[in-house]
Formats: C-alpha cells, sequence, structure tokens
C-alpha cells in the first residue's frame, strides 16, 4: 500500500507491505501500518461502519470511505494508492482540513417552523418525510465536496460556491413540510447552484446513496428558475400577490473560529 | 508557567454527543458564554451510531403507554440497581424533549395519523421508540448539530480535553491540546459539562470507536469526583462476528424489534429456553405468542427475543458454550425468513448496506452470524438526579459518562432520550451555577504539571509501542473482565493492567506534534488502564450477579447488594472503593414497579471465545 | 496533477463523443437532404411535423412554396432546445465535450470555470419551456404513427410502423421523465398530504426519472434508425417487412 506521509503541503507516497486477512477494509490496513511501521500516521475515523464519514480519502485515485473499501476489490500482490482529499489543504499524511464545510454550514439559515396544529401536535405525513429522509441520511463525509470540480479544480470558487453537502442540506430544508423559512434567492447568488454543471460525480461518490443531483441539486435548480428566471411564473406572481412580499431569512450570525 | 492559549467561557462542554450538544444549547439560551471542545469533527460523535430509537413514552401508537410504564421498564430492565429519580425524570421529560427535536427540523418515520412512529425494542412493554429507519443517532445528532451552530455556539474540533483544573475544591477549567497543531490550550471556565460517552475501547470486542477511552471518568475522577457503578458494562446481545475486521459492529436491536429472531447452529428459537423468573410473568413462552404479540400486545406476551440485553447475552454466550453455536462462535439472528424483503430494506437500509458491503451477506435472504460485543458502560460519575452535577462543584456530567440512570443494565433505546433529558439539565444548571460562583483562579504550577504530563511521551527514554499496549489491554479485558467474570480472573486482570501500566509509562512516542495518533494513544493509555483497574476493582467486590454484572461464582442476585452502590474515589492518588445505600424508591413509584426482585441464578458460563480460536 | 484514477475512465467520454457525435453527423446529413423522408405511409420523425407547402407529406403547410430548403430545418430548434437543455445530455456533453470534468476525480481541460452562471448558459435555465414545446411535437409524432398502420385505407404493419410506434413511445418516456415535468407535476409542492393526485404524478415522474439517462439513449438512436430505414425504403436499397396486410 502506497500512503501519502507529509506535513503540510509537502510529501509523497510511501510504500508499505503488510500482510492482510480474510474482510479487511482499506481502513484496517492503514491501521496496520499505523501499529507496525508508523506509529504517527495521520488518519481520521470514528465508527469504522460507514456511518459517521470521517474516514474519507482517495483510494486509487477514487474518493471513498476506507472504511468501506475491501482489500478483496483489489487484484493480491496489486499496490493500492491512498491519498488525502485534494479539494482541502493538506495538514498531514490523511488528514486534511475541512473547514470549508464548517464554515458553509454556518451560512444557511435555519430551519424555521410554522406553527403547530390547533390540538397543539405537528402532524407531517410518510409521504411528506420521505423525500427529505434522504438528505438527512447524509453522514458528511464530504466526499461529494471532494469530487465536485467545481472547488476541486478551481481554487477561486470556494467563497461563491458550497458544493453538493449544502445543496443536499438546503433541499432538505426547502422541502420540508414544516419550513417557513425562503432561501431560494440566497441559494443562487450565495451558494452558487448555478455553478454546478450536474455532471453528477457528486451523486457517484456518495457511500449514502443520495441521488444528489437528480433529487436534491436539480429540484432545487428547478425551483430557482421558478423563483428568478421563469418570465411566466414571475407573471403570475405579479398578477396574484396580495400580501407583503415574503421577509428575507435571517442569517445566523457567523463567529470567527477558534484556531488552533 | 508554559506560554499556553486561554480561552474563557462560563461553562466548558467537553464531547459533542447528543448529551453535549444539549447542555451547550441549554447552557448558552440561559445566557452563559458556552463552548464546546470535541475530540472528533462535530458531528461524528458516537451517537451517530445510534440505530434504533429514542424511548419516549409518546403514546402514538399504544395510548396505554404513559411515564409510569416507561419508569417500570426502565428500573425493571436496570435490575432496581437504578437512581429512581433520575429514571423518574427521564421517563417524565423524554416525550418533550423528542418533540423539541422536531421542532428543530428532525424527521422522525410517521404514523398514519402523521404522527411520530413507534417501534418495538428490547425490555420496553409497548413500541415507544421514535425512530428514523435505523439511523435516529444521524437524525438525532444533526438535527443538534445544526441547531447549536444556529445559535451560534463556538466548537473546538479535533480538541482533546486532558485534566480538569481545580481552584480549591471547585472546577476551574481544563486543559487540552489540539489534535492538527499539537499546542495546548487552557480552559478557563467556573462549570465543566463532562458528555465524554464511555470506556468501550478498553475491550477487544466493542461497538464503540477510539473516542470511547474513559476520559471523563478519569479526570472526574482524578479531580476528586465520585464513581459509581463501574462494574455494569453492557454487551450488546448483537454484534457482528464475521469477518474479523468487524467484529463488534453493532447490529440494532431493531432488528429483533421488527419480527427478528436468535436461532442456534440447528435453527431452533433458544430464547425460550432462557426467560428468568423476573420477566416470566410478561413473556411469550411458546413461538405462536411470541409472533402474535407483534400485531396485538393486550392479548398476548412480549418475545423472548426481546428480553433486556443483559438477559440476551448471557443466553447467547450459553449457547455458544454448550457448543450449539455457529462456526465462527456466534448464533443466528434471522430476519429473512420471517420479514418480506422490501419491508426489511425499508425498516433497516444501514442494516442491509453494512452487512451487504463488508460480510457479503444479503440480510433479506440469508440469517446475520452475531455475537456480544460490548456496548455501553452503566456506570460512571455520580451525580445529582435534579442537576446532572458531580460531587465537585462546577462539575456537572451527562450522558454514558454518567451513572445511575440505567442501574445494573440499560434498556435500548433509553440512552438517546438519556442524552437529550440529562443533557439539558445539565446545561440548565451549569448557567445557574455560574450566575453565583466567583471567579475561578487558575493554578499554574498545576497547569505546569499536566502540561508535563502532557508531553512526557516524547522525551522520555523507553522503547514500548502504544499500539501493541492497547491491543494487550484489550485482549486483557476481553479474557478476563468479559460478560461472566469470576474473582480469580479478576485478580489476574488487576495484575495484568499493573504491568501494562507500567508499560505504559514507558511509551516513547515518535514523529512531531502535529495530529500524531501515537502521541494522542499514549496519552489515551493512562485513561484507558485506569478505567478498566476501576471495572475490574469494582466487579472484584460486588458479590453478585446483576444486570451486566455476571459472577460466576455469585451466580445469583443478592437482596443486599441490590441496595447498594459500588463507588470509587481517588484520595492521595490511591483508589478507595466503597459501597453506599441507594437512594429508596418513595412507595407510591415502588408500586408501579412491582414487587418482584430478580433473585434467580443467571446463565453463567465461560466467555464466548468470538470469532473462533486465535 | 496526474490523476490517480487507474480504471477505464476515458472509456465513458469516448462513448458519448462517438454516439452523440454520430447521431449529430447523420441527424445534420438527412435533415439537409430534404428528400427521401417519405415513404408511403411512413414519415421520418426528423421531418414531423412538416409545415411547408413544398413538403412531400404536409402536416400543416404554414410555410408557403417560398421555402426549398429542407423542411426539418424549421422545426429542429425544437427537439434540439429539449435535449441540449436536458439535465441528463448537459452531464453527458459537459463532461465528454467540455471535459469540465471529463470523468469525476480527473481534471478540468479548463483553467477558468463559471459552470451555467453566465450567458449562454444561463438559458438552460429554461428547459421546461422547451419540454412544453418538445411535448407538443409529440402529438404529432403520434399522429403519424397511427398512419403509419394505413397501408391505402387498410390497416396493416409493416416493420417501419413498429420502429415509428416504438420511436414515438420512446420519445414519449423521455419527455415524461423529464426532470422539469416531474417539477412541474408536483414536485414543487413541500407537501402531498392534501394533494394526493399531484404526489401520485409526481411518484410516476419520479420513477421515470431515475431511468432518464436510458429513456435519452434509446430515444436518440431508434430516432435515428427510424429516419434511416425510411430513407433507405424511399431510396430503394430496402423493401419495407409487411407483418400484416
Amino acid at each position: 500500500m502506497k500512503i501519502w506521509r507529509g506535513e503540510g503541503s509537502a510529501g509523497e507516497h510511501v510504500e508499505y507491505v503488510v500482510p492482510i486477512d480474510a474482510g479487511m477494509v482499506v481502513l484496517d490496513v492503514v491501521h496496520r501500518i499505523q501499529a507496525t511501521h508508523a506509529p504517527d500516521l495521520a488518519v481520521r475515523w470514528n465508527c469504522k461502519a460507514g456511518k459517521c464519514g470521517s474516514c474519507s480519502a482517495e483510494v486509487n485515485g477514487a474518493p471513498k470511505l476506507m472504511c468501506m473499501t475491501r482489500m478483496s476489490e483489489f487484484a493480491t500482490g496489486e499496490a493500492i494508492t491512498v491519498s488525502p482529499v485534494r479539494t482541502f489543504p493538506l495538514i498531514k499524511d490523511l488528514v486534511t482540513d475541512v473547514s470549508f464545510n464548517y464554515e458553509k454550514a454556518k451560512t444557511i439559515p435555519p430551519f424555521k417552523p410554522k406553527p403547530k396544529d390547533p390540538d397543539g401536535k405537528r402532524r407531517m405525513y410518510q409521504e411528506d418525510v420521505d423525500r427529505v429522509q434522504e438528505f438527512h441520511k447524509c453522514i458528511e463525509c464530504f466526499l461529494c465536496q471532494d469530487v465536485c470540480h467545481v472547488i476541486r479544480d478551481h481554487e477561486e470558487n470556494k467563497p461563491s460556491f458550497s458544493g453538493p453537502r449544502f445543496f443536499v442540506r438546503l433541499a432538505a430544508l426547502e422541502m420540508h413540510p414544516l419550513d417557513t423559512n425562503d432561501r431560494l434567492d440566497l441559494i443562487r447568488a450565495k451558494h452558487g447552484l448555478g455553478f454546478c454543471n450536474i455532471t453528477k460525480c457528486c451523486t457517484e461518490v456518495c457511500p449514502e446513496d443520495i441521488h444528489i443531483t437528480d433529487n436534491a441539486i436539480i429540484p432545487l435548480k428547478e425551483r430557482v428558475v421558478t423563483a428568478q428566471y421563469d418570465p411566466i411564473a414571475w407573471a403570475l406572481r405579479r398578477i396574484r400577490r396580495t400580501g407583503p412580499a415574503l421577509p428575507a431569512p435571517s442569517v445566523p450570525p457567523s463567529k470567527e473560529p477558534p484556531s488552533a | 508557567m508554559a506560554e499556553i492559549n486561554t480561552a474563557t467561557y462560563d461553562v466548558v462542554v467537553v464531547g459533542a454527543g447528543g448529551a453535549g450538544l444539549r447542555a451547550a444549547i441549554e447552557a448558552h439560551g440561559a445566557g452563559a458564554k458556552t463552548a464546546v471542545v470535541c475530540k472528533s469533527l462535530l458531528g461524528k460523535a458516537h451517537t451517530v451510531m445510534a440505530e434504533g430509537g429514542i424511548a419516549a413514552a409518546l403514546g402514538n401508537v399504544w395510548q396505554e403507554d404513559n411515564w409510569k410504564v416507561h419508569f417500570r421498564d426502565t428500573m425493571r430492565g436496570g435490575k432496581l440497581l437504578n437512581n429512581w429519580r433520575m429514571a423518574q425524570l427521564h421517563a417524565q421529560e423524554a416525550p418533550d424533549r423528542v418533540l423539541e427535536l422536531e421542532e428543530w427540523g428532525a424527521l422522525f418515520d410517521r404514523t398514519k395519523d402523521g404522527l411520530i412512529l413507534q417501534r418495538d425494542f428490547g425490555g420496553h412493554r409497548y413500541a415507544r421508540l421514535a425512530h428514523v429507519g435505523d439511523r435516529t443517532g444521524l437524525e438525532m445528532i444533526r438535527t443538534l448539530q445544526d441547531h447549536l451552530v444556529a445559535q451560534g455556539i463556538d466548537v473546538f474540533m479535533e480538541c482533546t480535553v486532558r485534566h480538569l483544573l481545580t481552584d480549591g475544591g471547585r472546577v476551574a477549567g481544563a486543559i487540552a491540546y489540539w489534535r492538527q497543531s499539537g499546542a495546548l490550550l487552557l480552559f478557563q471556565a467556573k462549570a465543566v459539562v463532562l458528555a465524554t460517552g464511555g470506556v468501550g475501547k478498553a475491550w477487544k470486542v466493542t461497538s464503540n470507536s477510539w473516542e470511547y477511552t474513559g476520559d471523563g471518568m478519569a479526570m472526574a475522577l482524578e479531580a476528586g469526583a465520585d464513581l459509581i457503578d463501574m462494574e455494569m458494562t453492557q454487551f450488546h446481545p448483537t454484534g457482528m462476528i464475521w469477518p474479523p475486521s468487524v467484529r463488534g459492529l453493532l447490529v440494532t436491536e431493531g432488528v429483533r424489534g421488527d419480527g427478528g429472531t436468535l436461532r442456534n447452529a440447528s435453527g431452533e428459537r433458544f430464547m425460550f429456553k432462557y426467560i428468568p423468573e423476573f420477566f416470566r410473568a410478561e413473556t411469550a413462552d411458546n413461538e405462536a405468542e411470541a409472533d402474535r404479540w407483534f400485531e396485538d400486545k393486550r392479548n398476548n406476551r412480549r418475545t423472548p427475543d426481546l428480553l433486556p440485553r443483559d438477559e440476551v447475552a448471557r443466553a447467547i454466550n450459553s449457547e455458544v458454550k454448550a457448543g450449539r453455536g455457529t462456526e465462527h462462535g456466534g448464533v443466528f439472528l434471522d430476519i429473512a425468513t420471517r420479514r418480506p424483503a422490501d419491508y426489511i430494506k425499508r425498516r433497516l437500509p444501514s442494516m442491509y448496506h453494512q452487512f451487504k458491503e463488508l460480510a457479503d451477506v444479503d440480510i433479506t435472504k440469508e440469517q446475520m452470524e452475531i455475537g456480544p460485543t460490548l456496548h455501553y458502560i452503566m456506570g460512571g460519575i455520580r451525580v445529582d438526579p435534579d442537576t446532572a452535577a458531580a460531587t465537585i462543584p462546577g462539575l456537572y456530567a451527562a450522558g454514558e459518562v454518567a451513572a445511575g440512570m440505567h442501574g445494573a443494565n440499560r434498556l435500548g433505546g433509553n440512552s438517546l432520550s438519556d442524552l437529550l433529558v440529562f443533557g439539558r439539565r445539565a446545561g440548565e444548571a451549569a448557567a445557574e451555577y455560574v450566575k453565583g460562583a466567583s471567579t475561578v483562579r487558575i493554578d499554574d504550577a498545576q497547569v505546569d504539571a499536566f502540561a508535563k504530563r502532557l508531553t512526557e511521551p516524547f522525551e522520555r527514554p523507553g522503547d514500548e509501542n502504544p499500539y501493541a499496549i492497547h491491543a494487550d489491554l484489550q485482549e486483557t479485558m476481553h479474557d478476563l473482565v468479559g460478560i461472566i467474570r469470576k474473582k480469580e480472573e479478576l485478580e489476574e486482570a488487576l495484575a495484568q493492567l499493573e504491568r501494562l501500566r507500567s508499560r505504559a509509562s514507558r511509551v516513547r512516542v515518535t514523529g512531531t506534534r502535529r495530529y500524531n495518533p501515537g502521541w494522542h494513544l499514549a496519552l489515551d493509555l493512562e485513561n484507558l488502564i485506569g478505567m478498566a483497574e476501576v471495572v475490574a476493582r469494582s466487579a472484584l467486590l460486588r458479590t453478585e450477579s446483576r444486570g451486566g454484572h455476571t459472577r460466576e461464582d455469585f451466580p445469583k442476585a443478592d437482596p443486599d447488594w441490590g441496595t447498594k452502590n459500588v463507588v470509587t474515589r481517588k484520595r492521595d492518588g490511591r483508589l478507595a472503593l466503597t459501597t453506599e445505600p441507594i437512594p429508596a424508591v418513595p412507595p407510591e413509584l415502588r408500586e408501579l414497579i412491582g414487587e418482584d426482585k430478580p433473585q434467580e441464578m443467571v446463565a453463567t458460563g465461560e466467555p464466548a471465545v468470538i470469532g473462533g480460536k486465535e | 496533477m496526474v490523476p490517480e484514477r487507474r480504471d477505464l475512465w476515458w472509456l465513458e467520454p469516448l462513448v458519448i463523443v462517438v454516439v452523440l457525435g454520430t447521431f449529430v453527423l447523420y441527424s445534420v446529413y438527412a435533415g439537409l437532404a430534404n428528400a427521401n423522408y417519405f415513404y408511403e405511409p411512413y414519415l421520418s420523425p426528423l421531418y414531423s411535423p412538416c409545415i411547408t407547402a413544398n413538403c412531400v407529406h404536409p402536416h400543416l403547410p404554414i410555410v408557403g412554396s417560398y421555402w426549398n430548403l429542407s423542411p426539418a430545418i424549421l422545426i429542429v430548434a425544437f427537439p434540439l432546445a429539449f435535449r441540449v437543455t436536458c439535465y441528463y445530455y448537459r452531464r453527458s456533453y459537459y463532461r465528454a465535450f467540455f471535459w469540465a470534468p471529463p470523468a469525476c476525480a480527473i481534471p478540468d481541460a479548463r483553467k477558468s470555470y463559471a459552470g451555467e452562471t453566465r450567458f449562454p448558459f444561463l438559458i438552460q435555465n429554461l428547459h421546461r419551456y422547451a419540454l412544453i414545446f418538445a411535448t407538443l411535437l409529440l402529438a404529432f409524432l403520434w399522429w403519424d404513427t397511427f398512419l403509419a398502420f394505413n397501408f391505402n385505407g387498410r390497416f396493416g404493419i409493416g416493420l417501419g410502423s413498429l420502429l415509428l410506434l416504438t420511436n414515438v413511445v420512446l420519445l414519449s418516456g423521455y419527455s415524461a421523465s423529464c426532470h422539469s415535468l416531474r417539477y412541474l407535476v408536483g414536485g414543487y409542492l413541500d407537501s402531498f398530504h392534501r394533494a394526493s393526485l399531484r404526489y401520485r404524478l409526481w411518484s410516476w415522474a419520479n420513477w421515470l426519472n431515475a431511468r432518464h439517462a436510458r429513456w435519452a439513449w434509446a430515444s436518440l438512436v431508434v430516432v435515428g434508425l427510424t429516419d434511416l430505414y425510411i430513407r433507405l425504403l424511399s431510396m430503394g436499397v430496402l423493401t419495407d417487412l409487411r407483418i400484416v396486410f
């Protein structure tokens, strides 16, 4: 196994040879290398069951969770290349600085529910929550952010593009049966939905099989079309409008994060 | 004093799982300047792994359900060792906490009437667990995380809190290190809420992640607080056992809640042989009645597949020991023959995925091979039931790190609700406490001593590998402090722990301080070994079998022990273990529980060698 | 940077370039040919609806006889616009022709990138209008298919009838599985509970939409083959296979 080693942006792939057992995944091998050859080998992981989304890396160039990539996928004796995700700044070995994502998360207007039913309960129906539950499966592994060429290959787009993970999040809020915040203008202007050219790599790498492009991004694009581009929808709104316009959603206060 | 950056807050919450996030939201909401500090990235804490659901007597599926039934189930499941007041508060407040998550955007599965759907789980009389398929923990942590971020609360990610600082017996803050840079960081705070989870990583076969190194308990003990019931460890009956690399990985109780059953190698549904006297009146003794119960709870008794976890884990252990186990030393969990494939995929998507991806098993067609895995510790920091305050001023604890709520055995689903109920109470009480507390003073000598201990592994002579010591520790705890315990083995464990401790003091770390897992583990070893010792000592002291603690040499529950907690304190650097009486349950609540007491012999046996001979 | 992917990532864009490129070249040739697009009773789908007076088989001769070029030129914009702005085709040609990116985790060909935030790509946002016009054209194609079973006043089935039927079914499927349609029939709602008809329509559209790529390719290939078949019949290269007279 060839693993990227290095602190900061400098580094190289170092080859390690270790025996493997039946059923092992790439993360097991990384751990074995850590225990026997390189105790300071930096790697993030938690659940080792594909549920927390910590161990994202690029295995033979493909963005994957190391805990869900089985060694049996590879030919015996083949050297496997494991590299850190490329979209984010390197910290050490397989660990990158993913704070981009946590900063973007702060810019999303939160859930704001409508009033309760008269009996004080909240009612939602399975057919209404099914669609959003797919988005809530997201484990924030940020593989979609890693593979998205808009920021992977174009560093300069980072300030104006939030990435597939946050379109999933925004879609979940926009389609939530109880939510009352309107974020469509922000989605276009601030989160950069228009940068997405729906090449679907986010969907391809999603370990949770969320249909990010088809079910989150494209429906958002359609909603943005109605709100911003569709001339007939615009005319209908002008005719129908009776009350005042919806107030702009409040953006949560974004604090500077404590830094190391 | 060494040059260390200092961050000043009113309340510092250590841990960003369900309890930590809920505590921080509450403390912040009450006006306290609050920070959350966590070892991993935000949203990766172990709560994310919780699958089955949140126990709360909402009464959406069975109107007969209410807090009194939930209280009764919790007390009986905990073999009456619980702190009754915690069990009561928990049962009463859990529904509000669940509904509150919905206010913050959570989307639970729904009933036909549009309310929150509830599912069956072990030890709960009615279908009670609010859930989202089998990824309830993810829904919960993400909801809390998003809500916390929207409040603008400061989060210190990948920052490990290592020691509590004290000022004349009360909490003054904590010392931590950034995992990314290796730099030390000082928190000055009047109150600290510990929400650090358990100590599962001391065992080999465990469902817990690397974060579970007993930090909170170790820090509290060091700072002078009491721990109780540390011998009460829960082995979840259903962990994966094959292939070896996934051994211990959790298989949700929801599989049985949704109709799955346990079978031994010859296909027999063996749980009918293991119904204890304590639960006989409410448990079906034949397969037909057990199967009918899923549809009609009024006229049938519950299936023994859903007995509390301690009973099921012991039963599996006995089957395997009697030679009726599977090839890899477990038993079968079968839902394939009992429910249609599309139902399984809809109700248990991540189980389907997990087995398919990691074990090449299609659970809609084949049986799962499973065995017990260390899952939870009921023991922990002794807290005041109403305020979650530990026994030193300014220190609070909530979630798995705290003790009392679950007694000798925790019911599935009671953990997520515990996090919410007592997380909120801890945050509220901490914020209230800081209003009246005077400014704390940081003791430079204390800081220097702790700072030295943190960086010591780089400087001292030695040749020990921290990974090897950790593996040996896990082996020791698995072999000698497992599901079934006895005096000789516990004593041997203590002797081995002593040797491990001395090896750990000779660990030498290589490389730089920047994101160095070898260094992090070297520091964690101290907590792991320390808490392993407390578990072993407590287990040696409690000469009876109850809940998560089973002694082969004392196989019966002892009524006298049923009224006592094992208390651990550290005085002058030495552990002191005593017993203290449990607060008596008031008569009106006593009535709810029923008169039966757990006294019969429990099924004991050698710990199963899971995964076959090594 | 050199990509670390070692699999055949270039295969998919290559296939897209070949298939899409072949279709475009063929349809330019066929559309400009202004001949051999009708063979009793089959009209090539590339020429439907035929709206010039000079057409061999006019539907609606709204363009006078002054128009001497191919009648296909006048209508090509509609199916073309529908396919060009289609979410699925966008994915494919952005990858295969623009190389933005050629495949996942393979670097973009260009240094700067603004996606669909600027003209002319902003026009992609009007896909729903292209859908509406393409759906109107479908009516003509169904009419053509109906006529394709009419052999001098008698019912009959030829290979051409079946091809035209397959073609119109696939084109209908392609339209029905459109992302914009899915939005318009119900996807815009946040709650379906009191909108059961829209929920049902949306669910169907959703099911079809998951197979949008397959509809897109199958309909594209069959349109080309149908035209080719009619062309070859008309040129006398083939004779129509009659199944029922």
